[in-house]
């Protein structure tokens, strides 16, 4: 179909060429009225400072991306295992469930400080940090999620004497597939957040640097550019976590959920 | 192990003083206007709601008594109530899954039971891309697929077009001469219900009665013929008449 192509075309194209004319404008803006480096650097100056610290900022972002990932992966694994146990246990999930909210609403900035000075390895006390901003959209979602099984369906497992594992297994965890991985994607980009977050706080704390450190770092020594380079990496990381979880997600969605199956094909 | 006797009473709201036998092999509908208690009194005869009142009772073979085993029940709902993440397969193994045994003798049965509603091709299809009375044959499928005594279906055409609906009544005509499994078949359509059974319950609403039990002695096997029969026109009517007397009988 011609207009399905062509929108599929300006997916890409759009959002390209707004960065491009964004960037122009930048450059003359800075260029026209010599605006110093150290307060706005032109995107020519920060691609030279990408080009230049590449190497070491890459080996920064390692770091955060060590801890990015764990998070999420820890989020993932007690997010959806609590959010089983709050399905099995209405009263689990009416007592622990204020809990999660509390932990969730309370800013993490605010208890990084306590979490860095009980957790003594560096390490870990940053994975802590964000693994509590990261793992609340998971049990939220998955929650809802398991909770949203067709009714009758249920009846029909229940007609057919079904065990709870049953239930479990054959309905409501494939029902909670989706809402799993829709607070899959939002915890990826909050895991990444909450990573940069606990470095801010922590500082070096004697160790490797993360990528937030050296934003830090740039900003006192005025090394604007570089500082520049570092958000850029930091915001294509988030772009690509995203991206991947969203792909994850389609995939394995694409048989059977709505929101995997392409607009055109209907 | 074949047959069902049931006597069944109950007083909410919703039903009221229903006595109903349900006998071997018949395909008994339940006509009446929505709101009535149809849906219900199916789901209390699954087994699936408690009665508030009264008894359900499963006879089971000669000798009456014995529980009924849950696999001897079908289900239909009035959606095709399908898993979307399952292929059709999946779907109709579904009963199978759950009591543990999903061998490939239960494959074939699948293939088989399958074939008989006319599916064959579609196994590694998934839900979203048959058409509306193609879901609806999966779900037949799925309640026939354990060989059930006792098949109950909730208004299961009401959604789809006149077409589709005329095609899957032949189909489920077909399938019930060749079993004899006992039906019961809630609708609110009096021609589909005089055409498909031997046996219809008229029901009022609020609270839920049988209003009229009446045999339908049309012969059998019946097809698209028997649409157009003067005898058949004279049955609607009686049961409409008695649909309509049951409803003056309530707003009275």
């Amino acid at each position: 179909m011609r207009a399905g192509r062509s929108l599929r075309l300006w997916r890409v194209a759009a959002p390209l060429a707004v960065g491009f004319v964004f960037l122009c404008v930048w450059e003359i803006v800075v260029r026209v009225n010599g605006v110093p480096r150290y307060i706005l650097p032109s995107p020519h100056e920060i691609a030279v400072s990408l080009w230049t610290d590449g190497p070491s900022l890459l080996g920064s972002l390692l770091v955060t991306l060590r801890v990015t990932l764990a998070a999420l992966a820890a989020a993932t694994v007690l997010g959806g295992g609590i959010a089983v146990l709050f399905s099995l246990s209405r009263i689990l999930e009416l007592g622990f469930f204020p809990y999660a909210v509390m932990l969730q609403v309370t800013p993490i900035v605010a208890i990084a400080p306590l979490i860095i000075i009980w957790v003594k390895e560096p390490f870990l006390a940053l994975l802590v940090c964000a693994w509590i901003v990261a793992f609340f959209p998971i049990v939220a979602n998955t929650t809802v999620g398991l909770n949203s099984a067709d009714r009758n369906l249920l009846a029909l497992f229940r007609l057919y004497g079904a065990s709870r594992g049953q239930t479990l297994r054959y309905l409501k965890l494939p029902t909670a597939l989706p809402y799993f991985l829709t607070g899959l994607r939002i915890s990826g980009g909050l895991a990444l957040i909450g990573a940069v977050v606990a470095e801010f706080v922590a500082g070096t704390g004697g160790t490797e640097t993360g990528l937030a450190f050296r934003i830090l770092e740039a900003g006192y020594r005025l090394a604007i550019p570089r500082l520049f380079a570092a958000l850029f990496l930091l915001s294509l990381t988030g772009i690509v976590i995203y991206l991947v979880l969203d792909l994850l997600s389609r995939l394995l969605l694409r048989h059977w959920h709505e929101s995997a199956i392409d607009e055109e094909e209907e | 192990m074949r047959g069902i006797g049931k006597r069944f009473r109950s007083g909410v709201a919703a039903l009221a003083g229903i006595d109903l036998d349900i006998g071997d092999g018949e395909f008994l509908s339940l006509v009446g206007p929505s709101g009535c208690g149809k849906t219900t009194l199916l789901r209390i005869i699954a087994g699936l709601a408690e009665p508030s009142e009264g008894e359900r009772r499963l006879s089971l073979g000669p000798d009456g008594g014995g529980r009924m085993s849950r696999e001897r029940v079908g289900f239909v709902f009035q959606d095709p109530t399908l898993m979307p993440w399952g292929t059709v397969v999946d779907n109709v193994l579904l009963p199978f899954r759950i009591a543990g045994r999903a061998g490939p003798a239960e494959r074939e049965r699948v293939g088989t039971e399958l074939r008989a509603v006319g599916l064959a091709g579609f196994e590694r299809a998934y839900p979203r891309e048959l058409s509306g009375g193609m879901r609806m044959r999966v779900s037949i499928a799925r309640a026939l697929v354990t060989d059930p005594d006792l098949l109950l279906l909730d208004e299961p055409f009401a959604a789809l077009d006149e077409i589709t609906r005329m095609a899957l009544n032949d189909d489920l005509l077909r399938l019930w001469e060749a079993r004899r499994t006992t039906v019961v078949f809630v609708t609110h359509s009096v021609f589909e219900s005089v055409y498909l059974s031997t046996r219809i319950a008229v029901m009022t609403a609020r609270p839920g009665r049988i209003a009229a039990d009446l045999p339908i002695e049309l012969p059998q096997p019946r097809d698209r013929g028997l649409r157009t029969s003067p005898n058949y026109a004279a049955i609607c009517a009686t049961v409409s008449d008695e649909l309509a007397r049951a409803m003056a009988d309530r707003s009275r």
